[in-house]
């Protein structure tokens, strides 16, 4: 399955990684993927997978949670990144909108968006123009652009943090979570515009999402985590078609519905489990 | 007019001048707990620290003197020159920065997020540590400060009010001239922290340090400004209340005056320290001079904590502080 299409150029190689938070609790076991440039790529799994920390081993956020990579390599367009400064990482074009949305509360939307330009050493025109695209992405956020964005509803919040990331001109964006505390229209909503963003404006996407179904329609690729290893990867469509998949993450069967007897039984039948 | 209503004008006043000089300070609490959510107790230090150098830098005196003399037995006072004012004040601003960077360094550095429990004790050894660093490097004694600001009473105000009322307000040049420089200073704080890039970077990472991080904005390069321009100010504060009263350990106790004026401001707002600073200079004068007689003076020394309580009780985030947004 892996060699079924030829791959375009990778920007990001994830190269067996192990994570460990204050120096004893090892989360990721070896995590390897490999992100192609212009993608949407997803990173599957349950809650406590390893899927958040994967993306902060990624953009180097884990420091200041007192979380580590002890082994492996991270690499971006083959250069080692994995002991720069988020902000480097930033001027690279990595930037990661973080679970939770994580607006700055007491700020405008607009200044919220302004800040995502920090690293940048753009003039002021530049900068309004992507304001203006950001904001014909998000026409909602035009309206409230005034606003504190601890005032503004979950949605707008994650628009808001979304055009943050886009106001840096990344290349790839780290997306954690979009979905979370959302209603299913506005989540449908996101994911098209990421979708739109991803095929208009080349933004290459990793993302890392619970909500399966949601995910593998989008993206291209997929990769399923399970305390803190990758069980499976594969194209989504591919994926979306796995039983297995089907059954433990899309809450499908072929056979109907089954009684709780058949339910234990799933955990036998995890065959891919390592 | 009765006499009593023109000097409650007076002292009225001078309670906004000595509100001024409250607010200077309470200024340096605000940048940094802003910023980091830190209530920096070593802000009364800082200024007690930055007027020693200033002193120090301008009678041309050899730093860690009194070390230097009893480790090698040489008898080393002065450099023998006299640095003008301005220079000086430049050369202490560089040493504050300076500070800044060795205290973000050493300390905060190594505590990025940690409870701000951890952080204001981090900020009460810090004080104590620097009160001994300035003794060691400039010495102990009592220190005039002079860097020419005008002082005594203002001649043009005394006049005016004389052919007015029949009777000189007497103001304090030096007053005035605190309360054009903390104006200045305030706006130029505000349109910074509003207007400017580093300035919305500041007040983001003080809203969010993870998010901060993952725009790439540099937490050590925020804290650094911050602590710089705390440093600036503190400096600022020092010099205006050391040619009031000399430059001396007291100095670092005006810190405990800003308390009150912070708890009426809010911690977070640059012009509520401002207002706090007047409403506490105004209200301590006035009360003192209306009621003090009647419940045996001495009021000022407990007026500004009474009137913070009664803060703390119906709005515990001051006049102007930021609202605590939660949402259900």
């Amino acid at each position: 399955m892996l060699d079924a299409a030829p791959r375009d150029e990778t920007v990001l190689e994830v190269n067996n990684i192990e994570v460990i938070y204050n120096h004893v609790i090892l989360v990721l076991k070896g995590v390897s993927l490999s992100v192609p440039k212009g993608g949407i790529t997803a990173l599957l799994g349950g809650n406590g997978a390893g899927k958040t920390t994967t993306l902060k081993a990624i953009s180097n956020l884990l420091k200041s949670e007192r979380g580590e990579v002890t082994k492996g390599t991270i690499a971006y367009r083959g250069e080692r990144v994995q002991d720069l400064l988020p902000s480097d990482l930033v001027q690279k074009g990595v930037v990661q909108v973080m679970e939770g949305r994580h607006c700055f509360e007491h700020l405008t939307i607009e200044e919220n968006l302004l800040t995502g330009a920090y690293t940048r050493r753009a003039s002021r025109g530049e900068i309004d123009a992507d304001l203006n695209m950001v904001y014909d992405y998000f026409p909602r956020l035009k309206e409230r652009r005034r606003s504190q964005a601890g005032y503004t509803s979950g949605g707008e919040q994650q628009m808001c943090a979304i055009g943050r990331a886009l106001m840096s001109r990344p290349e790839t964006i780290l997306l954690d979570e979009p979905s979370m505390g959302l209603a299913p229209q506005l989540v449908e909503q996101i994911f098209e515009i990421v979708k739109s963003l991803n095929e208009q404006e080349g933004y290459t996407f990793l993302l890392a999402e619970q909500n399966t179904n949601v995910a593998l329609r989008f993206a291209h690729y997929g990769y399923i985590l399970e305390s803190g290893r990758v069980v499976m990867d594969g194209e989504a469509a591919a994926l979306r078609e796995n039983p297995d998949v089907k059954e433990f993450y899309l809450g499908m069967s072929d056979e109907g519905r089954k009684s709780f007897r058949d339910v234990r039984s799933y955990r036998r039948r995890k065959r891919w489990l390592s | 007019m009765p006499d009593s209503v023109i000097f409650g004008m007076e002292v009225f006043l001078n309670g906004l001048m000595a509100g001024v000089l409250y607010a200077l300070v309470a200024l340096g609490f605000v940048l940094i707990y802003k910023a980091s959510g830190i209530f920096n107790y070593a802000q009364g230090v800082l200024a007690l620290f930055a007027a020693l150098t200033l002193v120090g830098i301008m009678e041309g005196q050899v730093p860690f003197g009194h070390l230097i003399n009893a480790v090698f037995g040489t008898n080393l006072h002065h450099f023998g020159w006299e640095v003008p004012a301005l220079l000086a004040i430049a050369l202490t601003a560089l040493v504050m920065v300076g500070l800044a960077w060795v205290v973000n360094r050493l300390v905060f550095h190594h505590l990025v997020g940690q409870d701000p429990i951890i952080l204001f004790m981090a900020t009460i050894g810090l004080a104590y540590f620097l009160e001994g660093f300035g003794d060691v490097t400039w010495g102990a004694d009592i220190r005039k400060l002079d860097v020419g600001l005008p002082q005594g009473l203002n001649p043009w105000i005394d006049e005016v009010t004389y052919n007015l009322f029949g009777y000189g307000f007497f103001i304090d040049n030096l007053d005035l001239v605190a309360t054009v420089v903390a104006a200045i200073l305030v706006v130029a704080l505000v349109a910074f922290a509003q207007y400017s890039k580093h300035g919305r970077a500041m007040r983001a990472v003080a809203d969010d340090h993870q998010a901060a991080l993952s725009v790439g904005i540099s937490l050590n390069f925020i804290w650094v400004m911050v602590w710089s321009l705390a440093g600036f100010v503190a400096l600022v504060a020092g010099i205006m209340w050391g040619t009031k009263m000399g430059v001396q350990f007291s100095l670092s106790l005006i810190a405990l005056k800003a308390l009150p004026v912070l708890m009426l401001g809010g911690f977070t707002s640059i012009p509520g320290a401002i207002v706090g600073g007047l409403i506490i200079g105004v209200g301590e004068k006035m009360f003192e001079f209306a009621i003090g007689p009647l419940v045996g003076g001495a009021t000022e020394n407990w007026f500004a904590y009474m009137l913070a309580l009664v803060f703390l009780v119906f709005r515990p985030q001051g006049l102007f502080g930021e609202k605590i947004i939660e949402r259900v």
